[in-house]
């Protein structure tokens, strides 16, 4: 029973985790009027420039990707070199140090999938009470919660660390992935879909037929908050995939970095001279595959940033 | 975010009992680990100092008294200030202009410029300093070779002249797509009526930014903001990736953060790097609530 329901009304949660943030039947459609506005060639340069700004970076790291040592330094910075050796180069940043690489990449998708996806569930159950629940103290825990989103995660760096280091588990896994697991800005999105999404006369329907709380959760409330789940999962798997001041702080074991800690040390070593062989495409090729996991997920996932936003925003 | 309760708030009033409390237990188990304890500790910690002598002993209010005249806390403080003072209007300035493009319809290739511009906030700030950091630098950057080439002599984005406005420039890299996203979700809500209504007016594309969507934009801009504000007061990522490229430009106290980084590190500081990290933290909670009350009357105007 409480099974039928939950799939009948899947289609109407999922519609909503779109654009969670707008009330549907007002929402304006992509083209506001039949006819097309006329474009207009200034906003158009505009636009253009724009995008060259934020595009170029990215076009100069590929291009440069390509390049061997001695080519980036003979080669014309905007354009291929003469030879292509992006594979030469993917070799070489893998085969770097016995494979530091892929150790330092491991241990960036361990720290992520393990923190985003500990966080996010935490954030749904959350969520869902703040939601959907009425408790003692949650007001209280509401006002705490809500305030600390403006807490920012560098802040708490310095004084994680200090304790960390008093309770002696700095430079282990476990002091990236505990911290990780805390998401303010998770909890308040996870609130704001639980009550979009899930309808109290489902939960009442469910409670009559005598399933329990966490049931009902698992059953009925999460198939419905799945969107938004995904939503904050999202973030908190790019947050924790970019995280560096904590990390930086936390670990001096190398087999422990993730690669933002270890693709800056490798250009502090190569920089400075410290690293006999100056090898800068190891550093550029690195970088350039690290970001290529997150560019993906933002091209074939952006619904659901573009509603995480709009819930964030809109919902004030 | 008091409106919270408003939006989450379920119409119906179930009876109160303990259930809502078990399930978000978990999150303020994980909170109280990851951000009560910390700060606790930190702020209990800054209350003693380590000598040579005599080990760990209480003094008070007395890194406190240190930290407000540390000329290189200080130092660090009005950096960070005169970046947020720049920095900030004009990325969101940036922003709120191509959400306003954006949304008036008047350009193609909107699908592909809303991904274009928010492409680099996929970008770790790591690596974008250390792609921008390479762009700066005379080795193989874009710079040197620009110079090379036009017989310019271009100043060096990574000198001690260059390097704030250098970093300013990563920074807006960065989050201005973000920030136009937010904007742009907001003007995406507008209900049509609103249009119809002040085209029954006889108001202007002008008239109806100015009328319509800048009221609308409020909450939105506010929020883009208070996290941009936030972001500058615990700046840390971008200089210290950059100052492997520009030692001589960044110093190990160029921002509060990177300040208390440092003394942490030093066993003889450790008390004092948290007293730096409490009142980093309580300046960044100040100045975020003197904007918002900043804001809040403006509204009430």
């Amino acid at each position: 029973m409480t099974d039928t329901a939950a799939t009948s009304s899947a289609p109407a949660g999922r519609a909503a985790a779109t654009a969670p943030g707008a009330p549907a039947p007002r929402r304006r459609a992509e083209a506001r009027s039949p006819r097309r506005p006329r474009t207009n060639l200034v906003l158009q340069a505009l636009m253009v420039l724009m995008v060259v700004y934020t595009l170029l970076p990215l076009y100069w790291l590929t291009v440069n990707a390509t390049k061997s040592n001695g080519e980036l330094f003979r080669s014309n910075g905007l354009w291929l070199g003469s030879e292509i050796s992006l594979w030469d180069n993917i070799v070489a940043t893998v085969t770097y140090q016995d494979g530091i690489y892929l150790t330092w990449l491991f241990n960036t998708a361990l720290y992520s999938v393990a923190g985003a996806v500990g966080a996010t569930v935490i954030c749904a159950w959350g969520g869902y009470a703040l939601a959907k629940f009425e408790f003692p103290t949650k007001r209280l825990v509401r006002a705490i919660v809500f305030g600390a989103i403006t807490i920012p995660a560098t802040a708490l760096a310095v004084p994680t660390f200090l304790l960390f280091a008093e309770l002696g588990i700095t430079n282990t896994r476990l002091a990236i992935i505990i911290p990780a697991l805390v998401s303010p800005f998770g909890l308040y999105l996870m609130t704001v879909f639980a009550a979009d999404s899930v309808p109290d006369s489902l939960l009442d329907a469910a409670k009559i037929d005598g399933a329990n709380a966490w049931t009902t959760f698992w059953r009925v409330s999460f198939r419905l908050m799945a969107p938004g789940f995904a939503t904050v999962l999202l973030f908190n798997l790019v947050h924790t995939w970019n995280n560096y001041f904590l990390p930086l702080i936390m670990l001096n074991d190398p087999s422990l970095y993730p690669l933002t800690v270890g693709l800056n040390q490798l250009n502090s070593q190569v920089t400075t001279g410290a690293n006999l062989q100056p090898v800068y495409n190891v550093v550029l090729t690195g970088s350039l595959l690290a970001i290529v996991p997150l560019i993906a997920s933002f091209l074939f996932l952006q619904r659901y940033w573009q509603s995480g936003l709009a819930a964030g925003s809109v919902k004030q | 975010m008091g409106a919270v309760s408003t939006t989450a708030a379920a119409p119906r009033r179930p009876a109160r009992n303990w259930t809502g409390l078990v399930f978000v237990a978990p999150f303020l188990l994980v909170f109280g680990c990851g951000v009560v304890a910390p700060l606790a500790y930190a702020a209990g910690l800054s209350l003693y100092r380590d000598q040579l002598i005599g080990g760990r002993s209480f003094v008070g209010l007395e890194n406190y008294a240190d930290v407000a005249t540390d000329p290189q806390f200080l130092d660090g403080v009005g950096r960070v200030a005169l970046f947020l003072v720049v920095q900030v209007p004009i990325m969101i300035g940036l922003a709120l202009l191509v959400a306003l493009v954006l949304d008036s319809g008047r350009v193609r290739g909107m699908r592909f410029m809303r991904l274009g511009i928010f492409m680099p906030y996929a970008v770790p700030s790591v690596v974008a300093a250390l792609m921008w950091g390479f762009i700066y630098g005379d080795r193989f950057g874009l710079v040197g070779q620009i110079n090379a080439a036009t017989g310019l002599a271009l100043p060096s984005p990574l000198s001690q002249t260059w390097v704030l406005p250098a970093i300013g420039n990563v920074v807006t890299w960065e989050f201005v797509g973000y920030n136009m996203l937010i904007l742009y979700a907001a003007l995406r809500a507008i209900p049509e009526e609103l249009y119809e209504a002040a085209a029954i007016d006889g108001a202007g594309e002008i008239r109806k930014a100015l009328s319509v969507k800048l009221p609308a934009l409020r909450p939105a801009l506010w929020v883009a903001t208070l996290f941009s504000i936030i972001g500058s007061f615990q700046l840390f990522n971008e200089p210290n990736v950059l100052k492997t490229l520009a030692p001589g430009s960044i110093s190990t106290h160029f921002t509060p953060n990177m300040y208390a980084y440092q003394l942490a590190f030093n066993a003889n500081q450790v008390t004092y790097s948290a007293a730096v990290a409490v009142v980093l933290g309580l300046i960044t909670i100040v100045v975020a609530y003197a904007a918002q009350r900043m804001t809040a009357r403006q509204e009430s105007r």
